[in-house]
Protein backbone atom coordinates (compact mmCIF):
# COMPACT_ATOMS: atom_id res chain seq x y z
CA UNK A 1 0.00 0.00 0.00
CA UNK A 2 2.86 2.26 0.70
CA UNK A 3 4.61 1.85 -2.21
CA UNK A 4 0.93 2.22 -4.28
CA UNK A 5 0.88 5.56 -2.29
CA UNK A 6 4.04 6.82 -3.42
CA UNK A 7 3.64 5.47 -6.70
CA UNK A 8 0.19 7.43 -7.12
CA UNK A 9 2.72 10.57 -6.26
CA UNK A 10 4.33 10.57 -9.44
CA UNK A 11 0.91 10.35 -11.41
CA UNK A 12 -0.71 13.49 -9.17
CA UNK A 13 2.61 15.35 -9.70
CA UNK A 14 1.93 14.66 -13.52
CA UNK A 15 -1.50 15.47 -13.40
CA UNK A 16 -0.74 18.96 -12.11
CA UNK A 17 1.35 20.35 -15.46
CA UNK A 18 -0.87 18.16 -17.58
CA UNK A 19 -3.86 19.87 -16.19
CA UNK A 20 -2.45 23.64 -16.97
CA UNK A 21 -1.52 22.65 -20.49
CA UNK A 22 -5.09 21.81 -21.28
CA UNK A 23 -6.72 24.24 -19.49
CA UNK A 24 -4.42 26.96 -21.72
CA UNK A 25 -4.85 25.02 -24.90
CA UNK A 26 -8.58 24.86 -24.44
CA UNK A 27 -8.41 28.69 -23.12
CA UNK A 28 -6.51 29.75 -26.31
CA UNK A 29 -8.82 27.32 -29.37
CA UNK A 30 -11.95 28.83 -27.66
CA UNK A 31 -10.39 32.42 -27.13
CA UNK A 32 -9.89 32.58 -30.70
CA UNK A 33 -13.11 31.15 -32.12
CA UNK A 34 -14.81 33.66 -30.22
CA UNK A 35 -12.96 36.58 -29.63
CA UNK A 36 -15.24 38.56 -27.43
CA UNK A 37 -15.01 40.24 -24.23
CA UNK A 38 -16.98 37.45 -22.49
CA UNK A 39 -14.68 34.52 -23.58
CA UNK A 40 -11.37 36.54 -22.41
CA UNK A 41 -13.09 36.88 -19.06
CA UNK A 42 -14.51 33.10 -18.08
CA UNK A 43 -11.37 31.59 -19.84
CA UNK A 44 -9.00 34.09 -18.19
CA UNK A 45 -10.58 33.30 -14.45
CA UNK A 46 -10.49 29.64 -15.27
CA UNK A 47 -6.73 29.77 -15.95
CA UNK A 48 -5.95 32.34 -13.25
CA UNK A 49 -7.79 30.36 -10.62
CA UNK A 50 -7.02 26.83 -11.72
CA UNK A 51 -3.01 27.48 -11.80
CA UNK A 52 -2.47 27.90 -8.63
CA UNK A 53 -4.26 24.43 -7.58
CA UNK A 54 -2.32 22.38 -10.20
CA UNK A 55 0.66 23.94 -8.25
CA UNK A 56 -0.69 22.19 -4.84
CA UNK A 57 -1.48 19.27 -6.94
CA UNK A 58 1.84 18.95 -8.00
CA UNK A 59 3.26 19.53 -4.05
CA UNK A 60 0.61 17.02 -2.91
CA UNK A 61 1.88 14.80 -5.45
CA UNK A 62 5.84 15.15 -4.46
CA UNK A 63 4.62 14.83 -0.62
CA UNK A 64 3.00 11.38 -1.54
CA UNK A 65 6.01 10.38 -3.11
CA UNK A 66 8.55 11.41 0.18
CA UNK A 67 6.15 9.34 2.11
CA UNK A 68 4.38 11.74 4.28
CA UNK A 69 1.47 10.18 3.61
CA UNK A 70 2.46 6.94 5.47
CA UNK A 71 2.21 8.03 8.54
CA UNK A 72 -0.87 9.84 9.77
CA UNK A 73 -0.67 12.81 12.65
CA UNK A 74 -3.05 11.16 15.47
CA UNK A 75 -2.86 14.28 17.83
CA UNK A 76 -1.74 18.22 17.10
CA UNK A 77 1.44 17.53 18.72
CA UNK A 78 2.65 15.39 15.31
CA UNK A 79 1.83 18.36 13.05
CA UNK A 80 4.45 20.36 14.77
CA UNK A 81 7.54 21.04 12.59
CA UNK B 1 -31.37 20.52 36.88
CA UNK B 2 -28.17 18.76 36.78
CA UNK B 3 -25.25 19.72 34.72
CA UNK B 4 -25.56 16.98 32.14
CA UNK B 5 -29.29 18.39 31.25
CA UNK B 6 -27.30 22.10 31.07
CA UNK B 7 -24.75 21.16 28.89
CA UNK B 8 -27.17 19.49 26.85
CA UNK B 9 -29.21 22.54 26.13
CA UNK B 10 -26.05 24.47 26.05
CA UNK B 11 -24.96 23.15 23.15
CA UNK B 12 -28.59 23.07 21.27
CA UNK B 13 -28.51 26.65 22.32
CA UNK B 14 -25.22 26.87 20.20
CA UNK B 15 -26.34 25.09 17.04
CA UNK B 16 -29.48 26.88 16.98
CA UNK B 17 -27.46 30.79 17.06
CA UNK B 18 -24.41 28.74 14.46
CA UNK B 19 -27.04 26.95 12.45
CA UNK B 20 -29.19 29.92 12.48
CA UNK B 21 -26.83 33.08 11.22
CA UNK B 22 -25.13 30.32 8.88
CA UNK B 23 -28.79 29.46 7.12
CA UNK B 24 -28.98 33.23 6.50
CA UNK B 25 -25.79 33.79 5.20
CA UNK B 26 -26.08 31.01 2.70
CA UNK B 27 -30.20 32.53 1.56
CA UNK B 28 -28.24 35.47 1.61
CA UNK B 29 -25.59 34.36 -0.96
CA UNK B 30 -27.80 32.22 -3.00
CA UNK B 31 -30.94 34.52 -3.99
CA UNK B 32 -28.53 36.16 -6.23
CA UNK B 33 -27.87 32.84 -8.20
CA UNK B 34 -31.30 31.77 -7.97
CA UNK B 35 -32.25 35.30 -9.51
CA UNK B 36 -29.25 35.67 -11.95
CA UNK B 37 -31.70 35.65 -14.95
CA UNK B 38 -34.10 38.50 -13.42
CA UNK B 39 -30.74 40.51 -12.29
CA UNK B 40 -29.06 40.29 -15.90
CA UNK B 41 -32.62 42.15 -16.86
CA UNK B 42 -32.04 44.73 -14.38
CA UNK B 43 -28.28 45.37 -14.21
CA UNK B 44 -26.64 44.77 -17.55
CA UNK B 45 -27.33 45.92 -20.98
CA UNK B 46 -30.44 44.33 -22.41
CA UNK B 47 -29.15 44.59 -26.28
CA UNK B 48 -27.43 41.08 -25.76
CA UNK B 49 -29.21 38.78 -23.55
CA UNK B 50 -26.41 36.00 -23.32
CA UNK B 51 -23.96 38.80 -22.66
CA UNK B 52 -26.02 39.76 -19.82
CA UNK B 53 -26.35 36.41 -18.28
CA UNK B 54 -23.08 35.21 -18.88
CA UNK B 55 -21.77 38.77 -17.29
CA UNK B 56 -24.33 37.35 -14.38
CA UNK B 57 -23.04 34.30 -13.91
CA UNK B 58 -19.51 35.47 -14.23
CA UNK B 59 -20.31 38.04 -11.09
CA UNK B 60 -22.17 34.52 -9.84
CA UNK B 61 -18.54 32.65 -10.08
CA UNK B 62 -16.86 35.61 -8.54
CA UNK B 63 -18.99 35.34 -5.87
CA UNK B 64 -17.58 31.65 -5.65
CA UNK B 65 -13.93 32.97 -6.50
CA UNK B 66 -13.15 35.43 -3.51
CA UNK B 67 -14.50 32.72 -1.25
CA UNK B 68 -10.91 31.39 -0.73
CA UNK B 69 -9.49 35.25 0.40
CA UNK B 70 -12.53 35.59 3.08
CA UNK B 71 -11.56 31.98 4.34
CA UNK B 72 -7.92 33.44 4.75
CA UNK B 73 -8.92 36.84 6.13
CA UNK B 74 -11.41 35.82 8.63
CA UNK B 75 -9.84 32.19 9.47
CA UNK B 76 -6.93 34.14 10.42
CA UNK B 77 -9.13 36.80 12.43
CA UNK B 78 -10.86 34.31 13.80
CA UNK B 79 -7.60 32.66 15.23
CA UNK B 80 -6.40 35.48 16.13
CA UNK B 81 -9.41 37.15 17.94
CA UNK B 82 -12.04 34.31 18.15
CA UNK B 83 -14.74 32.34 16.69
CA UNK B 84 -17.79 34.54 18.37
CA UNK B 85 -16.53 37.59 16.95
CA UNK B 86 -15.43 36.89 13.41
CA UNK B 87 -18.22 35.15 12.87
CA UNK B 88 -20.11 37.88 13.91
CA UNK B 89 -18.78 40.47 11.62
CA UNK B 90 -19.23 38.16 8.13
CA UNK B 91 -23.09 37.79 9.43
CA UNK B 92 -22.88 42.07 9.22
CA UNK B 93 -20.41 41.67 6.32
CA UNK B 94 -23.16 39.33 4.77
CA UNK B 95 -26.49 40.70 5.92
CA UNK B 96 -25.50 44.48 4.50
CA UNK B 97 -24.27 44.32 1.63
CA UNK B 98 -27.45 41.36 0.48
CA UNK B 99 -29.50 44.52 2.09
CA UNK B 100 -27.62 46.65 -0.39
CA UNK B 101 -28.08 45.03 -3.72
CA UNK B 102 -31.78 45.82 -3.01
CA UNK B 103 -31.36 48.85 -3.14
CA UNK B 104 -29.31 49.67 -6.05
CA UNK B 105 -30.86 51.06 -8.81
CA UNK B 106 -31.29 49.58 -12.20
CA UNK B 107 -29.01 50.33 -14.99
CA UNK B 108 -31.52 52.17 -16.85
CA UNK B 109 -31.39 54.71 -14.07
CA UNK B 110 -27.38 55.09 -13.05
CA UNK B 111 -26.02 53.63 -15.65
CA UNK B 112 -22.89 51.96 -16.04
CA UNK B 113 -22.14 52.22 -12.17
CA UNK B 114 -25.39 49.52 -11.13
CA UNK B 115 -23.11 46.57 -12.12
CA UNK B 116 -19.92 47.72 -10.55
CA UNK B 117 -21.76 48.35 -7.32
CA UNK B 118 -23.64 44.89 -7.96
CA UNK B 119 -20.29 43.47 -8.79
CA UNK B 120 -18.77 44.93 -5.47
CA UNK B 121 -21.70 43.99 -3.27
CA UNK B 122 -21.14 40.31 -4.84
CA UNK B 123 -17.31 40.41 -3.73
CA UNK B 124 -18.28 41.59 -0.63
CA UNK B 125 -20.62 38.36 -0.06
CA UNK B 126 -18.77 35.96 -1.33
CA UNK B 127 -16.02 37.14 1.44
CA UNK B 128 -17.81 37.01 4.10
CA UNK B 129 -19.06 33.56 3.43
CA UNK B 130 -15.74 32.30 2.73
CA UNK B 131 -15.34 33.09 6.71
CA UNK B 132 -18.78 31.98 7.97
CA UNK B 133 -18.95 28.72 7.47
CA UNK B 134 -14.95 27.62 9.16
CA UNK B 135 -16.48 29.46 11.79
CA UNK B 136 -19.61 28.04 12.60
CA UNK B 137 -18.28 24.57 11.72
CA UNK B 138 -15.35 25.25 14.22
CA UNK B 139 -17.67 26.99 17.19
CA UNK B 140 -19.92 24.18 17.28
CA UNK B 141 -17.16 20.95 17.35
CA UNK B 142 -15.53 23.00 19.96
CA UNK B 143 -18.77 23.35 22.21
CA UNK B 144 -19.58 19.56 21.02
CA UNK B 145 -18.99 16.50 23.48
CA UNK B 146 -16.20 13.68 22.28
CA UNK B 147 -18.15 10.77 20.00
CA UNK B 148 -21.10 13.36 19.34
CA UNK B 149 -18.88 15.83 17.36
CA UNK B 150 -20.55 14.43 13.57
CA UNK B 151 -24.35 14.50 14.92
CA UNK B 152 -23.53 18.39 16.11
CA UNK B 153 -21.93 19.15 13.39
CA UNK B 154 -24.04 17.94 10.84
CA UNK B 155 -26.81 20.62 11.69
CA UNK B 156 -25.02 23.23 10.54
CA UNK B 157 -24.23 21.20 7.34
CA UNK B 158 -28.43 21.25 6.54
CA UNK B 159 -27.79 25.06 6.53
CA UNK B 160 -26.20 25.55 3.32
CA UNK B 161 -29.10 23.18 1.81
CA UNK B 162 -31.76 24.37 3.76
CA UNK B 163 -30.68 28.26 2.78
CA UNK B 164 -31.40 27.38 -0.67
CA UNK B 165 -34.51 25.61 0.17
CA UNK B 166 -35.73 28.73 1.55
CA UNK B 167 -33.98 31.16 -0.76
CA UNK B 168 -36.35 28.88 -4.22
CA UNK B 169 -39.26 28.97 -1.10
CA UNK B 170 -38.96 32.75 -0.70
CA UNK B 171 -38.70 33.68 -4.43
CA UNK B 172 -41.46 31.42 -5.42
CA UNK B 173 -44.15 33.09 -2.96
CA UNK B 174 -42.81 36.83 -3.87
CA UNK B 175 -43.19 35.51 -7.46
CA UNK B 176 -46.77 34.43 -7.03
CA UNK B 177 -48.18 37.03 -4.53
CA UNK B 178 -47.77 40.64 -6.15
CA UNK B 179 -50.92 40.49 -7.92
CA UNK B 180 -54.22 38.76 -8.49
CA UNK B 181 -53.25 38.37 -12.15
CA UNK B 182 -50.10 35.51 -12.35
CA UNK B 183 -48.83 37.16 -15.60
CA UNK B 184 -49.03 40.50 -13.97
CA UNK B 185 -47.75 39.09 -10.59
CA UNK B 186 -44.63 37.77 -12.50
CA UNK B 187 -44.50 41.05 -14.71
CA UNK B 188 -44.36 42.84 -11.30
CA UNK B 189 -41.37 40.73 -9.92
CA UNK B 190 -39.20 40.90 -12.84
CA UNK B 191 -39.50 44.93 -12.73
CA UNK B 192 -39.39 45.42 -8.64
CA UNK B 193 -40.08 42.68 -6.95
CA UNK B 194 -37.20 40.37 -7.22
CA UNK B 195 -35.57 42.97 -4.81
CA UNK B 196 -38.01 42.01 -1.76
CA UNK B 197 -36.27 38.64 -1.04
CA UNK B 198 -32.73 40.64 -0.78
CA UNK B 199 -34.27 43.66 1.51
CA UNK B 200 -36.40 40.91 3.92
CA UNK B 201 -33.04 38.99 5.02
CA UNK B 202 -32.28 41.90 6.76
CA UNK B 203 -34.87 41.61 9.51
CA UNK B 204 -33.45 37.52 9.54
CA UNK B 205 -30.02 39.25 9.54
CA UNK B 206 -30.41 41.71 13.09
CA UNK B 207 -32.09 38.66 14.94
CA UNK B 208 -29.22 36.49 14.36
CA UNK B 209 -26.87 38.87 15.18
CA UNK B 210 -28.99 39.49 18.32
CA UNK B 211 -28.68 35.69 19.44
CA UNK B 212 -25.08 35.64 18.61
CA UNK B 213 -24.34 38.11 20.72
CA UNK B 214 -25.53 36.68 23.64
CA UNK B 215 -23.22 33.83 23.11
CA UNK B 216 -19.86 33.16 25.00
CA UNK B 217 -16.33 32.13 22.43
CA UNK B 218 -15.69 28.52 22.07
CA UNK B 219 -14.22 26.93 25.72
CA UNK B 220 -11.20 25.75 23.66
CA UNK B 221 -10.39 28.96 22.46
CA UNK B 222 -10.89 30.68 25.47
CA UNK B 223 -8.60 28.60 27.58
CA UNK B 224 -5.71 28.67 24.28
CA UNK B 225 -5.99 32.15 24.83
CA UNK B 226 -6.41 32.19 28.59
CA UNK B 227 -3.24 30.53 28.52
CA UNK B 228 -1.27 33.08 25.76
CA UNK B 229 -0.95 30.18 23.41
CA UNK B 230 -2.70 31.65 20.68
CA UNK B 231 -1.78 31.36 16.82
CA UNK B 232 0.61 35.02 16.15
CA UNK B 233 0.77 34.32 12.77
CA UNK B 234 -2.29 31.15 11.19
CA UNK B 235 -1.66 31.79 7.76
CA UNK B 236 2.26 31.02 8.02
CA UNK B 237 1.65 28.26 10.66
CA UNK B 238 -0.86 26.82 8.42
CA UNK B 239 0.76 27.01 4.91
CA UNK B 240 4.60 27.25 5.39
CA UNK B 241 4.65 24.21 8.13
CA UNK B 242 5.09 21.29 5.74
CA UNK B 243 3.40 18.99 8.42
CA UNK B 244 0.22 21.09 8.01
CA UNK B 245 0.58 21.94 4.56
CA UNK B 246 -0.04 18.52 3.80
CA UNK B 247 -3.07 18.09 5.35
CA UNK B 248 -4.51 21.31 3.78
CA UNK B 249 -3.46 19.67 0.78
CA UNK B 250 -5.37 16.30 1.60
CA UNK B 251 -8.43 17.74 3.08
CA UNK B 252 -8.39 19.63 -0.67
CA UNK B 253 -7.78 16.98 -3.03
CA UNK B 254 -9.41 14.09 -0.84
CA UNK B 255 -12.06 15.24 0.28
CA UNK B 256 -13.62 18.95 -0.12
CA UNK B 257 -12.94 18.93 -4.29
CA UNK B 258 -15.33 15.54 -4.79
CA UNK B 259 -17.46 17.14 -2.37
CA UNK B 260 -17.90 20.57 -3.58
CA UNK B 261 -18.86 19.18 -7.09
CA UNK B 262 -21.12 16.64 -5.86
CA UNK B 263 -22.91 19.14 -3.72
CA UNK B 264 -23.22 21.73 -6.41
CA UNK B 265 -24.22 19.07 -9.18
CA UNK B 266 -27.06 17.60 -7.04
CA UNK B 267 -28.80 20.98 -6.38
CA UNK B 268 -27.53 23.96 -8.46
CA UNK B 269 -26.52 21.92 -11.66
CA UNK B 270 -29.91 19.32 -11.36
CA UNK B 271 -31.75 22.73 -11.41
CA UNK B 272 -30.17 24.27 -14.34
CA UNK B 273 -30.53 20.50 -16.24
CA UNK B 274 -34.23 20.93 -15.80
CA UNK B 275 -35.16 24.24 -16.64
CA UNK B 276 -32.32 24.73 -19.47
CA UNK B 277 -31.92 21.24 -21.17
CA UNK B 278 -35.05 19.46 -20.21
CA UNK B 279 -37.01 22.57 -20.95
CA UNK B 280 -38.98 22.36 -17.49
CA UNK B 281 -41.34 25.36 -16.73
CA UNK B 282 -40.29 27.82 -14.32
CA UNK B 283 -42.09 26.69 -11.23
CA UNK B 284 -41.82 23.07 -11.85
CA UNK B 285 -38.24 23.28 -11.97
CA UNK B 286 -38.02 24.91 -9.11
CA UNK B 287 -40.51 22.78 -6.76
CA UNK B 288 -39.00 19.51 -8.21
CA UNK B 289 -35.98 20.91 -6.09
CA UNK B 290 -37.53 22.03 -3.33
CA UNK B 291 -39.53 18.42 -2.68
CA UNK B 292 -36.17 16.83 -2.91
CA UNK B 293 -34.49 19.34 -0.52
CA UNK B 294 -37.13 18.58 1.96
CA UNK B 295 -36.98 15.16 2.26
CA UNK B 296 -33.41 14.78 1.54
CA UNK B 297 -32.14 17.42 4.24
CA UNK B 298 -32.75 15.15 7.21
CA UNK B 299 -30.10 12.68 5.85
CA UNK B 300 -27.39 15.07 6.54
CA UNK B 301 -27.90 14.32 10.28
CA UNK B 302 -28.20 10.74 9.87
CA UNK B 303 -25.06 10.22 7.94
CA UNK B 304 -23.48 12.77 10.85
CA UNK B 305 -24.74 10.98 12.93
CA UNK B 306 -23.42 7.58 11.62
CA UNK B 307 -19.97 9.05 11.08
CA UNK B 308 -19.61 9.25 14.63
CA UNK B 309 -19.81 5.75 14.61
CA UNK B 310 -18.31 4.03 11.61
CA UNK B 311 -15.58 6.79 10.74
CA UNK B 312 -16.06 10.08 8.42
CA UNK B 313 -14.01 8.31 5.25
CA UNK B 314 -16.28 5.47 4.12
CA UNK B 315 -19.18 7.85 4.41
CA UNK B 316 -17.99 10.26 2.22
CA UNK B 317 -16.11 8.03 -0.53
CA UNK B 318 -19.74 5.55 -0.88
CA UNK B 319 -21.21 8.86 -1.76
CA UNK B 320 -18.43 10.36 -4.01
CA UNK B 321 -18.31 6.82 -5.81
CA UNK B 322 -21.97 6.40 -6.13
CA UNK B 323 -22.64 9.58 -7.77
CA UNK B 324 -19.62 8.89 -10.19
CA UNK B 325 -21.33 5.82 -11.28
CA UNK B 326 -25.07 7.26 -11.57
CA UNK B 327 -24.90 10.59 -12.66
CA UNK B 328 -25.19 9.99 -16.22
CA UNK B 329 -28.02 7.17 -15.83
CA UNK B 330 -29.85 9.76 -13.68
CA UNK B 331 -29.61 12.70 -16.47
CA UNK B 332 -30.10 10.78 -19.02
CA UNK B 333 -33.62 9.29 -16.99
CA UNK B 334 -34.76 13.31 -16.23
CA UNK B 335 -34.28 14.06 -20.03
CA UNK B 336 -36.01 11.26 -21.16
CA UNK B 337 -38.95 11.24 -19.23
CA UNK B 338 -39.49 14.99 -19.71
CA UNK B 339 -38.68 15.27 -23.67
CA UNK B 340 -41.81 12.92 -24.14
CA UNK B 341 -43.82 16.21 -22.96
CA UNK B 342 -42.43 19.18 -25.08
CA UNK B 343 -44.68 21.60 -26.57
CA UNK B 344 -43.64 25.24 -27.80
CA UNK B 345 -40.39 24.60 -26.25
CA UNK B 346 -41.69 24.37 -22.78
CA UNK B 347 -42.45 21.24 -20.13
CA UNK B 348 -45.28 20.86 -17.87
CA UNK B 349 -44.47 17.24 -16.25
CA UNK B 350 -48.17 15.36 -16.02
CA UNK B 351 -48.12 14.52 -11.70
CA UNK B 352 -46.58 10.82 -12.06
CA UNK B 353 -43.94 12.40 -14.35
CA UNK B 354 -42.98 14.92 -11.89
CA UNK B 355 -42.57 12.96 -8.61
CA UNK B 356 -40.33 10.81 -10.80
CA UNK B 357 -37.91 13.90 -11.56
CA UNK B 358 -38.41 14.39 -7.68
CA UNK B 359 -37.10 10.94 -6.96
CA UNK B 360 -34.07 11.14 -9.33
CA UNK B 361 -33.26 15.18 -7.59
CA UNK B 362 -33.84 13.48 -4.18
CA UNK B 363 -31.03 11.10 -4.69
CA UNK B 364 -28.46 13.10 -5.57
CA UNK B 365 -29.34 15.10 -2.76
CA UNK B 366 -28.60 11.93 -0.95
CA UNK B 367 -25.40 11.71 -2.74
CA UNK B 368 -25.22 15.16 -1.33
CA UNK B 369 -25.89 13.95 2.05
CA UNK B 370 -23.31 11.69 2.33
CA UNK B 371 -20.27 13.52 1.14
CA UNK B 372 -21.49 16.87 3.09
CA UNK B 373 -23.21 15.72 6.56
CA UNK B 374 -19.79 14.38 8.13
CA UNK B 375 -17.21 16.46 6.25
CA UNK B 376 -17.23 19.58 8.96
CA UNK B 377 -16.58 17.14 11.80
CA UNK B 378 -13.75 15.56 9.29
CA UNK B 379 -11.88 19.17 8.95
CA UNK B 380 -12.07 20.04 12.45
CA UNK B 381 -10.77 16.64 13.61
CA UNK B 382 -8.10 17.49 11.08
CA UNK B 383 -6.34 20.65 12.26
CA UNK B 384 -5.14 21.68 15.74
CA UNK B 385 -6.95 24.49 17.65
CA UNK B 386 -4.79 27.04 17.50
CA UNK B 387 -5.13 27.03 13.68
CA UNK B 388 -7.94 25.73 13.00
CA UNK B 389 -10.30 28.61 11.80
CA UNK B 390 -7.76 29.11 8.93
CA UNK B 391 -6.53 25.88 7.91
CA UNK B 392 -10.06 23.89 7.46
CA UNK B 393 -11.36 27.41 6.10
CA UNK B 394 -9.17 27.07 2.87
CA UNK B 395 -9.62 23.73 1.61
CA UNK B 396 -12.97 23.74 2.34
CA UNK B 397 -13.72 26.93 0.44
CA UNK B 398 -11.58 26.08 -2.75
CA UNK B 399 -13.26 22.63 -2.57
CA UNK B 400 -16.82 24.16 -2.31
CA UNK B 401 -16.04 28.04 -3.56
CA UNK B 402 -13.95 27.07 -6.66
CA UNK B 403 -13.96 23.30 -7.95
CA UNK B 404 -17.94 23.30 -6.77
CA UNK B 405 -19.00 26.93 -7.64
CA UNK B 406 -17.77 26.69 -11.22
CA UNK B 407 -19.53 23.34 -11.63
CA UNK B 408 -23.06 24.60 -13.20
CA UNK B 409 -20.59 27.51 -15.23
CA UNK B 410 -18.36 24.66 -16.67
CA UNK B 411 -20.91 22.29 -17.01
CA UNK B 412 -23.06 24.52 -19.23
CA UNK B 413 -19.81 25.76 -21.12
CA UNK B 414 -18.92 21.86 -22.05
CA UNK B 415 -22.44 21.82 -23.65
CA UNK B 416 -21.77 24.54 -25.89
CA UNK B 417 -18.70 23.32 -26.94
CA UNK B 418 -19.94 19.87 -27.53
CA UNK B 419 -23.47 20.64 -28.10
CA UNK B 420 -23.96 16.60 -29.57
CA UNK B 421 -24.12 15.45 -26.30
CA UNK B 422 -27.31 16.82 -23.73
CA UNK B 423 -24.92 15.11 -20.57
CA UNK B 424 -21.65 16.38 -21.79
CA UNK B 425 -21.55 18.66 -18.88
CA UNK B 426 -21.51 16.10 -16.71
CA UNK B 427 -18.00 14.76 -17.23
CA UNK B 428 -16.34 17.92 -15.16
CA UNK B 429 -18.09 16.43 -11.93
CA UNK B 430 -17.66 12.95 -12.45
CA UNK B 431 -13.89 13.59 -13.50
CA UNK B 432 -13.17 15.90 -10.61
CA UNK B 433 -14.94 13.47 -7.89
CA UNK B 434 -12.88 10.40 -9.31
CA UNK B 435 -9.93 11.73 -9.58
CA UNK B 436 -10.62 12.89 -5.36
CA UNK B 437 -12.17 9.48 -4.32
CA UNK B 438 -8.93 7.84 -5.32
CA UNK B 439 -7.05 10.27 -3.33
CA UNK B 440 -9.47 9.63 -0.45
CA UNK B 441 -8.95 6.30 -0.65
CA UNK B 442 -5.57 5.46 -0.65
CA UNK B 443 -4.30 8.65 1.94
CA UNK B 444 -7.24 9.23 4.22
CA UNK B 445 -7.81 7.72 7.56
CA UNK B 446 -10.86 6.83 9.36
CA UNK B 447 -9.48 7.62 12.53
CA UNK B 448 -12.18 9.88 14.45
CA UNK B 449 -9.93 12.00 16.58
CA UNK B 450 -11.34 11.74 20.25
CA UNK B 451 -9.82 15.25 21.42
CA UNK B 452 -10.10 18.12 19.27
CA UNK B 453 -9.14 20.20 22.82
CA UNK B 454 -5.32 19.93 21.53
Amino acid sequence: MEKLKRLMGLVWMAMGPLAILFLIRTAISEIEKKPVIDTFIQWGVFVVVFIPIAIGLVIFGYFAFKGDYHQMPIDSAHLED
Amino acid sequence: MNNKDNDAKGIWKVIGASSMGTLIEWYDFYIFGSLATVIAGQFFPKTNPTAALLSTLATFAAGFIVRPFGALFFGRLGDIVGRKYTFLLTLILMGGSTFAIGLVPSYETIGFAAPVIVLILRLLQGLALGGEYGGAATYVAEHAPPGRRGFYTSWIQTTATLGLFVSLGVILITRHSLDANEARSIEKFNDWGWRIPFLVSILLVVLSIYIRMTMKESPVFAKLKSEGKVATNPLKESFTHRSNLKMVLLALFGATMGQGVVWYTGQFYAQSFLENVCKINFDQSRTILIWAILFGTPFFVVFGNLSDKIGRKWIMMTGMLLAVLFYRPIYQECYEISSAFLTDGSVTLPTQEYWEIVLLVFVQIIFVTMVYGPIAAFLVELFPTRIRYTSMSLPYHVGNGVFGGLTPFIATLLTTIYTSDKLVGLWYPIIIASVCLVIGLLYLTNTIDPDVND
